[in-house]
Parts: structure tokens; sequence; C-alpha cells
């Protein structure tokens, strides 16, 4: 061992590697164990400076709250601290990849929130004089302009707030244009591969789901399309399709499909969840597509926050345009105009209604236009080739291991694999993405689609550098080497080196805790009281 | 292109691995009429210079809140957001983090939304809170079609004080799917007769308080009304600083809580993403939309928080699930939590007493403008004039004199001539009183 002149050591030694002392804070060095705001908050304290006239008076009448909030504040560095500490138990993508499949979990560059945040921007009120925010009304025509170009479509309903809400937005759009044409069909068509937003959306708005089946491949059966459509003549109001699908594979007889809806006098919706492979690639108005949201926080990298904020404006051909809710910009010889009433709509304009208070998220189409402006077309192509070719890379680099549910085929941006190749180790689909936790990455999206047993769908999103897919693929193929030599405790108990072990969801939902309670005051003994 | 990490010597390297010729070939299955062959009609890439330069110029085009006297309200407002706020949710690990679906690597943002749930509970005076919806207004949708859930009725009341687009929100959602809905007229002054409309058709009554037009409104009334037809109060929010002075809607009788959380910790953003809070009975959390975070233990029994109650939802349910709302309102609920941890009870009663102080304030200057009229008695920090003129022009002129004075109802409510004088007004903490009298000195001038 090395000593400076003081005699104090400074290389490491054997300071015996595997003994983990028990701490007394449940500390274990940086990974700190943090309280709720409820159990150190206090009820005096306030992180927040404010001057308050006290000659003020009252015009409450008989409304005032009397009883207390029971809020505790947090002076500004425990509130620092506290949230900092929290975050540091969060995987992010600025922090490793992020494989979730059909999530798209790609960088999140940072002009995209410094652009967001200028106030002519972030600080601007919905309903403040639409003359006083003309920038606004151009930022939102510029983005819906990016959208229906990169889509071929002809109009785009930007408010939507999120995927789902823009597949609820797509699909009323195709019920108001049934009703406008005096009919009333029943049924959607939904494939057992789609998110399980696609039936919930259908069925919300009073649609009864049809299954349609998939070939071996996974892609639509078009023969059993053709007979479903038979079996429901002049009953069906739509399709609801993803593609590329969520077994990672184009639809290659998407054009058939879609020729199929229309002869049906039904329309086609397609989930845009996966646009990220195919931007500037093919526009899904060529593939004959009536309807489709973008998930801006998927595609266009507006940042997902932990569950949101996301945004998912709808793009909408030529038949369904005229029925686009409330608010849209229409564009005249003076200019851009806010349309927010039905008494402000033409002959030509039939909105469905309004899918949300004001404009939607403007805050996300401001991170998305800088995104898109940042790549340009050539940039736009240049990343879904490089996310496909990243999930291809992927592919090759483990199928030998793993198991390919459709057989050694090219995928788009993602790749699924079944956990066939884990019959017979004891380790399950779960074991294996809580063991991948251990090695320091996020587990794919696992159990999705259902369409495949024991489902794992890797989207490594062309933010990866082939180092990074390298380092990946490698970590696999060990994990695989593993599982299949008998190691089931590795994964078993995993993970083992995460801010937790596995935690009990069963129990979580039997007798749901979901708010902090004050605990009940220990019990006095008598020697105690003394 | 700087956020792509492959260079062409790793793509054909990779290319040659994959064992194709060209990236072209992994397009294959594209149809081949329909694959493109050259570039979209977009602009190409562009530096960082070039955007920032071209975006801040649209940004430039707009009057920012911040720049004027500024008073418009109406479902979103002017707060002033502590720094501390804005520099938490950007950490990467807040920021860029997927839905908590692997707990044990995301305690971070599972203790925060437990957090979230906790206070919005203890604000509204409810048993339970979710995890988030978009926004006010879509929940306020969400919280009527949960309301038939529980009832097995189809009957919406809603008050004639609710937000204007918040009802067009409900109307158009219950419409599609089969409900109805009886939407009263305009009520300025809260008087109307909403007890009458309750009957044993009606699955609930929606109610917004302070409403759409700053008056404060007596839900006690109404939720006995309702609750013996056997029907739901759903009581609606949009102004959250409120519930710091005033009596919550859940000591009211409320069965479900809407309410529009923008106010704490997020800006105005041209109205969106925002933060819906909703909150209910513990009897109905089973019929609860959206993502709950619930407290359980991990294998070495250590606290832990994971999502729970999932077999309502979409992704488990499919076509039975009790809404099809998936992503949350994550980053702008983080906000709302740190900046409600930062004022706690104290900070924001205090705060609520300066918003209520101001309004009142404003109120008094306005009232002494002659030909205006206001409408409210009660009010937090919001209420309505009638003016002698037709507020729409009037606030163009106010703009003109670098005043922005508040809403005209025109806007959401066309075409109807008894609320074409009315203007909705707010002043918050961020009013000085020099704000104040520069828009009641500009009224007099623009009423002269």
């Amino acid at each position: 061992m090395s000593m400076n002149t003081q005699g104090r050591p400074t290389a490491a030694g054997d300071v015996g590697e595997s003994f983990r002392p028990k701490t007394f804070t449940g500390n274990r060095g940086l990974d700190m164990e943090e309280p709720l705001i409820f159990e150190f908050g206090s009820l005096e304290t306030t992180g927040v400076d404010l001057d308050e006239d006290e000659s003020a008076e009252f015009e409450l009448g008989s409304f005032k709250r009397t009883a207390e909030i029971g809020l505790p504040g947090l002076a500004e560095p425990e509130a620092m601290r506290h949230y900092v500490r929290l975050s540091r138990n969060n995987y992010a993508i600025d922090s490793g990849l992020y494989p979730l499949g059909s999530c798209t979990m790609k960088h999140n560059p940072r002009l995209n929130e410094k652009m967001a945040r200028l106030p002519g921007f972030a600080d601007i009120h919905p309903l403040q004089p639409v003359s006083s925010v003309p920038g606004a009304l151009e930022l939102i025509d510029a983005l819906a302009h990016w959208l229906m170009v990169s889509t071929n479509t002809s109009a785009v309903a930007m408010s939507p707030k999120a995927g789902a809400h823009g597949e609820l937005c797509g699909m009323m759009a195709i019920k108001a244009a049934h009703t406008a044409a005096g009919r009333d069909p029943k049924i959607v068509l939904v494939p057992e591969s789609a998110h399980g937003t696609n039936p919930a959306t259908a069925a919300l708005l009073g649609y009864k789901v049809v299954n349609i089946d998939a070939k071996d491949d996974g892609t639509v059966d078009l023969e059993a399309l053709k007979k479903t459509i038979a079996e429901h003549e002049g009953n069906i109001a739509g399709i609801m399709l993803t593609n590329p699908n969520t077994c990672g594979l184009f639809e290659r007889e998407v054009k058939q499909i879609a020729d199929l809806i229309h002869k049906a006098d039904a329309y086609f919706y397609c989930d845009g969840a996966n646009f990220n492979a195919i931007v500037g690639k093919a526009r899904p108005g060529d593939l004959g597509v009536d309807a489709m949201h973008i998930n801006l926080h998927k595609t266009f990298s507006t940042p997902h926050g932990g569950g949101g904020p996301g945004s998912g404006p709808v793009v909408l051909s030529e038949r369904l345009a005229p029925f686009a809710p409330l608010p849209f910009i229409r564009k005249t010889d003076k200019g851009l105009e806010l349309v927010e009433t039905e008494a402000a709509t033409k002959d030509s304009e039939q909105p469905f209604g309004r899918m949300t208070a004001f404009h939607g998220q403007m805050g996300m189409y401001v991170r998305a236009l800088s995104y898109m402006m940042s790549h340009g077309s050539d940039g736009l192509r240049q990343a879904s080739e490089d996310a496909v070719l990243n999930a291809n890379y992927v592919r090759v680099g483990l199928q030998d291991l793993m198991s390919l549910p459709f057989g050694e085929r090219p995928c788009m941006h993602e790749v699924l694999f079944d956990d066939s190749f884990l019959k017979d180790t004891g380790v399950t689909t779960l074991d294996f993405a809580k063991a991948m936790i251990d090695e320091g990455y996020h587990p794919m999206t696992m159990y999705f689609p259902l369409v495949v047993h024991g489902a794992m769908l890797i989207e490594p999103t062309e933010s990866e550098s082939r180092a990074a897919l390298d380092l990946f693929i490698a970590t696999m193929r060990d994990l695989v080497m593993s599982a299949k030599r008998g190691e089931t405790e590795r994964f078993s108990g995993a993970p083992y080196l995460a801010p937790r072990r596995r935690l009990d969801e069963t129990g979580a939902a039997r007798k749901p805790v979901l708010k902090w309670t004050e605990p009940a005051p220990a019990e006095v003994t008598p020697a105690a009281a003394e | 292109m700087r956020y792509l990490p492959l260079n062409d010597t790793d793509r054909s390297d990779m290319l040659a691995r994959v064992g194709v010729k060209s990236v072209d070939e992994l397009f294959a299955d594209i149809p081949e009429d329909v694959r493109m062959k050259g570039l979209l009609d977009l602009p190409k890439r562009a530096s960082e210079m070039e955007v920032e330069r071209k975006l801040t110029a649209m940004a430039s085009k707009n009057t920012a809140a911040g720049s004027v006297p500024f008073f418009v309200g109406a479902g979103a407002y002017k707060h002033h957001v502590p720094a501390t706020v804005d520099h938490l949710i950007q950490r990467s690990e807040f920021l860029t983090s997927y839905t908590p679906y692997q707990p044990e690597i995301t305690q971070g943002t599972l203790q925060y939304l437990f957090e979230f749930q906790s206070q919005v509970a203890r604000l509204t005076a409810m048993d339970v809170a979710n995890a988030s919806m978009y926004d006010g207004s879509t929940g306020t949708g969400e919280a009527v079609l949960m309301a038939h859930r529980v009832t097995k009725r189809n009957k919406a009341v809603l008050s004639g004080g609710l937000h204007p687009q918040y009802r067009e929100v409900v109307e158009g959602l219950s419409n599609m799917a089969g409900d109805r809905v009886v939407s009263l007229p305009a009520d300025p002054t809260g008087t109307e007769d909403i007890l009458s409309q309750i009957d044993d058709e009606t699955s609930c009554v929606v109610v917004q308080s302070p409403s759409f037009y700053g008056q404060l409104i007596d839900l006690k009334p109404i939720a006995e009304k309702a609750h013996q037809h056997k029907a739901l109060l759903i009581a609606v929010f949009t102004e959250v600083v409120s519930l710091g002075l005033i009596e919550p809607p859940g000591t009211q009788g409320a069965d479900i809580v809407v309410g529009e959380g923008q106010s704490i910790g997020n800006g105005l953003n041209f109205g969106g993403p925002y933060v819906g809070l909703f909150a209910t009975r513990q009897q109905y959390v089973r019929q609860m939309p959206g993502r709950l975070c619930g407290e359980t233990v991990d294998a070495e029994g250590k606290r832990g928080f994971v999502l729970t109650l999932s077999t309502r939802e979409q992704h488990i349910r499919r076509d039975k699930a009790t809404s099809n709302i998936c992503t949350n309102s994550g980053l702008c609920c983080l906000a709302f939590t740190i900046h409600m941890s930062l004022l706690g009870q104290a900070g924001l009663t205090k705060l609520a007493r300066i918003n209520h102080g101001n309004a009142v304030k404003l109120k008094k200057l306005l009232a002494g403008v002659h030909g205006v009229e206001v409408l409210n008695s009660v009010y937090f920090n919001e209420f309505t004039i009638a003016l002698p003129k037709v507020a729409e022009d009037v606030v163009e002129q106010l703009a003109e004199r670098g005043i922005l004075a508040g809403l005209p109802v025109s806007r959401l409510e066309p075409g109807n001539k008894d609320l074409a004088n009315l203007l909705v007004v707010a002043s918050t903490e961020v009013n000085t009183d020099e704000d104040r009298a520069a828009f009641a000195d500009a009224l007099k001038e623009v009423l002269a």
C-alpha cells in the first residue's frame, strides 16, 4: 500500500470486499433512504416568501375554510435535497440504454427544453387576445405543416393531450363521419397484437370490438379479414391497426387491408405509436390511412417525464378532415385565424366537438418542432434508418441464443423475442428482465404484445452508439448463457443491486394504501408515562 | 446530425453484420410503390443556433403575460413559480424516465406520485386521489363517465357556472359514449335552480366553485339533493389556490372532485401541458380512471411504492377498462408537488389570502369606474363585470394600451346577447397596486 507524507493510505488496498455493513441510517453510501415529506416537513414551515398586505379585506361570505389542510412545508434547501435524492432512485434515458419496446425512449435534446421556456411560448395565456399571440398560431401551424407533410395527409387535429387521447379523437372523427353519412355501424376491428388503448378507446365510444386474426408471421391475415368483413357487412366502422405492428413488423399487405376497409365503407385508423420506424421512408397517407395519432413524446422526442405529459396530434385524410375538432387554425389571405367555437365555423367545417379546454399541449408542440427542424428532412430519414438498423443489429446479435417467434427476418425499429429460449431453465421473462436491472439496464417491454408467449420487445432507438449496443448484446448473451447453465439464483431474486428488491404488487392491490396517513400514536405504557 | 451517434463506418459495418447490402433492404416490407425514394418536402437539418433563431423570432411576436399588467384567468392563472421547481423537474432522472413500470428502479417517480396523491387528497378533503389526469377539462369528462359506471345511469346535469369549454368536452365525450347531458344556461351570478334538475335518472350533477364567472357556490344543498336521488356530486375547480382559503369540496359532500392544478408549479404555456387533479371517496376507488400509486414493501421488507389497481386499466382490461388513459401528466404533477411542498399549508393559505385580497382591491377599483357593474358577491381571485359596451371590443382597446384585461365571455359563448358585455377578470399575487390602477384608469378612458 502506498502512503503519502502524512502516512495516510492512498490506495484502496485489501479492506474486505465482501463485507457489507448494516448501516444505522439504512443508507448505503450514495444510495439514500428518503422519508415522505409528511414525515419530516412541518405545518409551520414554508419555502416561499410572500408579502401580504395585512389590511386586505375578505369577501368570502361563509365559504372560508376552517379546518387544517394538513400540508407540510419545506424550506428551500430541504426541498432541493428531498427531490434530488428521490431523483437518484430513478432510471432514465440520460443515464442508460432504455430499450422499452413501443415506447421509443430516445434522447431528449435540451435545446427543446430551452425553446419551450421562452417567455413568448411559456408565459402566454390560452385566452389572452388572439391579436397578442400571432407567434403561437404560427408555431402551431408550422408544426401542423411538418406533421402533414411527413404523413401526406390533409389535416391535423392538434389538441389531443396524449396518444390514447389522440386515438379517441381519431375514432370520434370516424364516428362523426359515419353519422354525417347517415350510418351507424357498431363494430371496430382490432388485432390481438394491438395496444390496450385501442380496444379501450373503441369500447369507450360504444363500439363492439371484434378481433382479427394474425398469420404465423405476426401480420394481419388478409383472408381472415375478408371473412370477418363479409360476416359483419355494413356494420363495420373501422379498423384500428398499428403499423409497423407491435411485433416490430411492417404490415406488407397494408394497402390491401386499407382497400378492403374502404370498400366496406369503413375507415382505417392507424395507431402511430411506431411511426419512428418509417418517418421519411413511407407516408401513412400513401398507405390508405384515414387517421393516425402521432405520439410527439415518442417519435418527436418530447420528454416522457415519468409518465407524461404527452401530446397526440391526429393527422386526418381528406375524407375525415372536415370533422376535426375545435379548436383549429384556418389559413386565410389575411393570415392565420383561430377557430374556437362552433359559431365561427364555415359550412365545410363540421367539427365533432372539443377534446380539451384551450388549444392542446403547446409546450410539447414547441419541443417537437424544435426537434423536427433540427433533424430536417434528411435527419428525420436518417433517424428512422438508424433506429431500424440498431434494432436489426440487436436482433442478429441475439437471435442465435434467444428465440424470434416469426423467424429470422428483418424487423423494423424494435425486435420481439418470445420466452421459448428459456424453456426448462426455470427462469421467466420477468426474472430475466429483473436480472437486467442488476446489469444496469432498464428492462425491455415484457409480456407485450400478448400474441407471443413471455414477450420481450426491445427497441434500442437511434440514440444508441454501436459501442453501447455491443455492450448491451454482450450483456444479454451473458444473461442467456447464465440462465441456460442453470444459475437461477441470478434471476429468481433479482434485482439484488437496485434501490429496492422486488416489490409486493399483489399486497399493494389487495389492501390499497394510496395516501399517507398519520401513524396511530404508539401506545403509552404506564412505565413510559411516568 | 448531432443527435445520432452512428457514423458512416458504423453504419456500413453494422449493415454487413446484419447481412444486408443497404439499409433499404431492411425496409423491403414496405410496398415498393409507396416506399419513398427522395426526401420529404421539408427543410434540411438545422444547427442549434439556427433553430434557436427561428423559434425565438416566433416567440417574440407574442405578448408574454409577465411583460404587461395581466388579468386573464378563466381556467388558467398567472402565478409566480419558485425557481427551484423548474430546476428540479429538469433533473434528467425525472425528465427522461418513463412511466414507472419497473418499480425497483423508479422509486423516485413513484414516491413523488404518492406524495402528490396525498397532497391532493388533503387539499380536496377526499379519501383518495389518482396520479393525475391530462387537465381539468378532460378530467371532468372522465368523472362524468365514472359517475355513469357507479350509478348505472346516464343523465348528467351540468351547472351553468361550469367553464364553457369544460362543458363542451363533457358534452362531446358523453354524446359519443351514448350518455345524456343537460346543460343549464350560463349562470354568472350563481343563482340558477339546479336542484329541480336532479331526479332518479340523474347519474351526476357537475358544479364548478369558484364558478367560471368567479362566484363561490354552496355545494352542500346540491350534494344533499343529489344523494337523496342516489346521484353523485362532481365538484369542479379551475383555480386550485382557492383551496387554501375556502371550504374544500370534500367537506361539502362532493363524491368526485376534479380540478385544474396548473396554478401550482406550472406555467401558462398557452393552455398545456397542465395537470388534472382527480379525487373521490374510498368506495368508488375501483371505478376511478387513471394511474394510482400505492404503498407496499419489497422482498427485504423495506417500504416502497408501485402502480396499483391496474386491473382497472387499458393495458390489462383492454375493452373493459375504466378509461383508455395511459400517459398522465407525470412531470406536471412533479412540478405541482414540489411547489406545494415548498408552500406547505402555511404558504398556501397566505398565497390564497394575497390572491383574494388582490381581487377585492381590483373589484373596488373597477366598481368605481362609471358604467361598470360587478356581478359577484362572494368570489376568490376572479369575478365578472358587466360593461356598458361589448366586452370583446373593450379588451382589444385595452390591449392596444398595453393591458391584458380579462376574458370577454362572448369569446367562448358567442351569439348570446346577454353575455356580450361580460368580462371575467382575475387578480393573482403577481399583480401590483400599479397594475390594478393602470387597468382601472385605462378602462375609464375606453368607456368614456
